[in-house]
């Protein structure tokens, strides 16, 4: 019998969001977003990161309260406050990371999340319902193995016998393809349809297009905490769904080019650079890289696909397993980071608080920390905090930024956070800039002031490689522009040669 | 603008110096409370014990001068446990430290007895010091390679010291009626004292080492850079402090300053390396810098406390026939408060 899929029944969605709206301190992350999910559909939220895919599922699951609109569960308004209301509604997440027990077997975990657990576990009755469940819907794990032993992809299927176990009947998964190999993608896949054939309701998180189309009977596109648009698969091409993730929008500053000028000397030279994976983490493969004095090198690409261990790799945190690093001409691969940043390296990472800040140190004695040598005095003794302070007013006064420099680093806001990294590793005029999501929490007056830096130092004669997820950003300022998958450069143009829609579909797999 | 962020550090500090006074007190007081409640159950007078203790140590030029002898080792053992902690580290094994600096100290004592007291000594001190930093270098380029954590491989160093020293005197340093103990060292292998006290040149030392480290983290580069390592690894790392070093040096160092307490209590205080002479004053440094929480002021406070006990309590077992045992339970009763503070003083603090 063909199972009826999704809104053509009469019935009213099983749940329904309206006019989800949740602000974080310098971000909207939802903004009046509807969501539709009825039983027996698989429903794929697809967005960049920081669409607000992964907020709008965390109040649907009670982990965030928002703040406005209605969650209504078939029909009825209901009130979540917390994962508890949503398990008892009948939902169940699978996060990113997973919460099993390493320690623990797989059939104790799910003991653990029962909502009927008696005081005396029965788990051999346990085991017979976890294998009931495996055998209908092809998710083989053995119940007694201890979760440490199993593959990230066991693993994953534990996390969803569990929610079925718990007799949930929407599932939220939130990127459940980020951890698996293609192979188990599909099978991964498989399951979700057999699931759905039998009327479960499942929200899909993703950013992969091809996945999504593969999968999902709807598809919801967010862009910058809106919901750009509803979709049913049969109506979706990859071209319209691209179009709605990146949209076109104006932006404040004006960049200008000087097209036909000759690059300038080589800066930065990567050849076929290799690192060795660390784990779960993207490894990187046959990168070959050049930045040139007075050009800016966008990196496009979807977080996770390697970005970090470029960054890590430039800045000599990471060695190169293969390849050549050089800088200025001279082969620094395996340079410290010290060395580098003596070198005239300045180095903007993703995530000021815990890659760039001594937390309980004051501004000022965290704008001193990458460049001590500099202002030691007496061979080191002292320390010349006059020169440091005049420094760093002439470099806020540059930036247009003001804060406090005597309050520890810690009570700054995330956006003075960003700008005190900005003012302190661009003040002394680094030649060569490495930044990574440049004006991630920063507001629209600071973004403009950030991004004006990037190209004074441009115009100046210094390189930049710029990591983004913003495509509008990359296109604005970029000289060049490469995009990164799964640990590969694959793609490098000039702006001007590509459209924007282009690159969406390179950083997402579209066309790998 | 910078007399406002001046005036307002000021009155921060003076602030800050209120919170630490009441916290080193009421810790104190807490401690000797609950101890009272000890002495009680074992059927002493706590007023009374606790006047003994005060009038046999402060009440004298000599029970003062007592004091301060036994302070000494504590100040440079409590040291070689703040130097590491300002980056991170936990160094349990002053003890074992302490033991491998007194060896090496002694080896030079019996070996050039003949050399002058300003070549011996320093001589005896820079041996015992690299023995020390050598003994400590093993768990700090393993924790530095991200291999083991500190703590418990100094941890675990620390019993072998001890095996080590009896099998050097009782194989090969013994005098000739013992078999527990090295000869008397010579004159020139021993720290000059003072004032006919048995104070001697390592209460300087310890208290210069003091000055020392407190300029080191307040004033210097490496200070800055320690403290950063110290708050944030991760981005120190990225900052361009070379982070593994740093691990690697301040454990040696620490490790030496261990071995330089062990160093003055041969040369200053017995004159003679004896089996087992050191019972716990390793961890005595390491509850002291604790208890201080790594400032420089609060280690000498600390220490100085922990030395009124001590000796008082030397003192009650001989005249009180109080157990010495007790006085353990004393300081682990101190510990255990300071462990306790967050809650206790969190309020205050709001």
């Amino acid at each position: 019998m063909v199972q009826q899929v999704g809104p053509q029944t009469s019935q009213p969605p099983f749940i329904a969001m309206r006019g989800i709206t949740k602000a974080f301190p310098g971000v909207l992350a939802n903004d009046g977003v509807d969501l539709d999910v009825y039983n027996t559909e698989i429903h794929a939220l697809l967005g960049e990161n920081g669409a607000g895919k992964s907020t709008l599922v965390k109040i649907l699951y009670g982990f965030y309260r928002a703040d406005s609109g209605t969650i209504l569960l078939n029909g009825k308004p209901i009130s979540i406050q917390s994962p508890h209301d949503a398990r008892a509604v009948r939902m169940g997440m699978v996060f990113q990371d997973f919460t099993l027990i390493p320690a623990f077997t797989v059939a104790e975990n799910m003991a653990l999340f029962l909502p009927d657990l008696g005081a005396v576990v029965d788990i051999d009755q346990i085991n017979r319902r976890i294998n009931d469940l495996s055998a209908r819907y092809d998710l083989h794990v053995n119940p007694q193995a201890m979760v440490s032993q199993l593959s990230v992809g066991e693993q994953q299927k534990v996390e969803i016998l569990k929610l079925l176990l718990s007799d949930a009947r929407l599932l939220i998964l939130d990127e459940p393809t980020r951890v698996l190999a293609p192979h188990e993608v599909q099978a991964l896949f498989r399951v979700l349809v057999r699931l759905r054939n039998d009327g479960y309701a499942i929200i899909l998180i993703a950013h992969k297009l091809k996945e999504v189309l593969d999968c999902a009977d709807r598809i919801t596109v967010l862009r910058g905490g809106r919901a750009a648009g509803t979709l049913l698969r049969a109506e979706a091409s990859e071209a319209d769904l691209v179009g709605m993730m990146f949209a076109k929008e104006s932006a404040a500053l004006q960049v200008t080019r000087q097209p036909g000028r000759e690059r300038g000397p080589s800066l930065l030279e990567l050849r076929g650079v290799e690192i060795r994976s660390q784990g779960a983490e993207p490894s990187l493969q046959a990168i070959d890289l050049e930045i040139s004095s007075g050009e800016i090198v966008g990196v496009a690409g979807v977080s996770g696909n390697g970005q970090k261990e470029l960054t890590e790799l430039l800045l000599g945190i990471i060695p190169c397993a293969r390849g050549k690093k050089l800088l200025f001409g001279s082969d620094v691969t395996n340079l410290s980071v010290r060395a580098l940043r003596a070198r005239g390296v300045g180095f903007i990472p993703e995530n000021p608080l815990t890659m760039a800040t001594a937390p309980f140190m004051t501004v000022l004695e965290n704008m001193t920390v990458t460049q001590t040598r500099r202002y030691a005095r007496w061979g080191g003794l002292r320390i010349d905090w006059p020169a440091v302070r005049q420094d760093v007013e002439e470099g806020l006064k540059r930036f247009g930024f003001s804060f406090s420099l005597y309050v520890p680093a810690r009570s700054l806001s995330g956006g003075n956070l960003q700008r005190m990294v900005i003012v302190r590793e661009m003040m002394h005029h680094p030649r060569l800039i490495i930044a990574s999501y440049l004006t991630r929490g920063l507001d629209v007056q600071s973004t403009t002031a950030a991004r004006q830096s990037l190209v004074q130092a441009r115009d100046g004669g210094a390189g930049v490689l710029l990591i983004s997820e913003d495509l509008e950003e990359l296109f604005l300022l970029s000289d060049r522009l490469v995009v990164l998958f799964g640990g590969r450069i694959v793609g490098a143009f000039h702006p001007g040669e590509i459209d924007i829609y282009r690159v969406g579909q390179l950083m997402t797999g579209a066309e790998a | 603008m910078t007399q406002l962020a001046g005036r307002g550090s000021l009155r921060f500090l003076g602030h800050k110096a209120w919170r630490t006074a009441v916290r080193y007190l009421s810790m104190i007081l807490l401690a000797l409370l609950l101890f009272a409640v000890i002495l009680l159950i074992s059927g002493k007078d706590p007023i009374q014990s606790y006047k003994e203790i005060l009038t046999s140590t402060l009440g004298s030029a000599y029970g003062f001068s007592e004091v301060l002898v036994a302070m000494i080792p504590m100040l440079l053992t409590a040291l070689a446990v703040a130097l590491p902690s300002r980056v991170g580290l936990i160094n349990v094994g002053g003890e074992g430290q302490l033991y491998i600096g007194a060896a090496l100290a002694t080896w030079a004592a019996l070996t050039f007895p003949h050399l002058p007291a300003p070549v011996l000594l320093p001589l005896m001190a820079l041996l015992g010091m690299a023995g020390g930093a050598l003994w400590a270098f093993v768990p700090g380029y393993l924790k530095a390679i991200g291999l083991v954590n500190e703590t418990i491989t100094t941890l675990l160093l620390n019993p072998v010291a001890p095996k080590l020293i009896g099998f050097l005197i009782f194989g090969f340093w013994h005098a000739t009626m013992d078999t527990d103990k090295t000869a008397k060292f010579v004159d020139a292998a021993r720290l000059p004292t003072f004032f006919g006290t048995r104070i001697h040149l390592g209460l300087g030392i310890g208290l210069v080492l003091l000055v020392l480290f407190w300029a080191l983290m307040k004033y210097t580069r490496w200070g800055l850079e320690m403290r950063a390592i110290w708050q944030n690894s991760q981005s120190a790392r990225r900052n361009g402090i070379p982070v593994k070093p740093y691990l690697i040096v301040m454990m040696c160092i620490g490790g030496a300053i261990a071995a330089l307490a062990g160093m003055a209590q041969v040369s200053g205080f017995y004159g003679v390396l004896l089996l087992n002479f050191s019972t716990g004053l390793g961890f005595m440094g390491f509850l002291i810098c604790w208890l201080a929480g790594g400032d420089p002021l609060g280690i000498l406070l600390m220490s100085f406390v922990v030395s009124i006990i001590m000796t008082g309590g030397n003192l009650l077992q001989l005249t009180r026939d109080l157990p010495y045992a007790a006085i353990n339970i004393l300081l682990a009763l101190t510990l255990f408060v300071v462990l306790a503070k967050p809650t206790l003083l969190r309020r205050e603090r709001a």
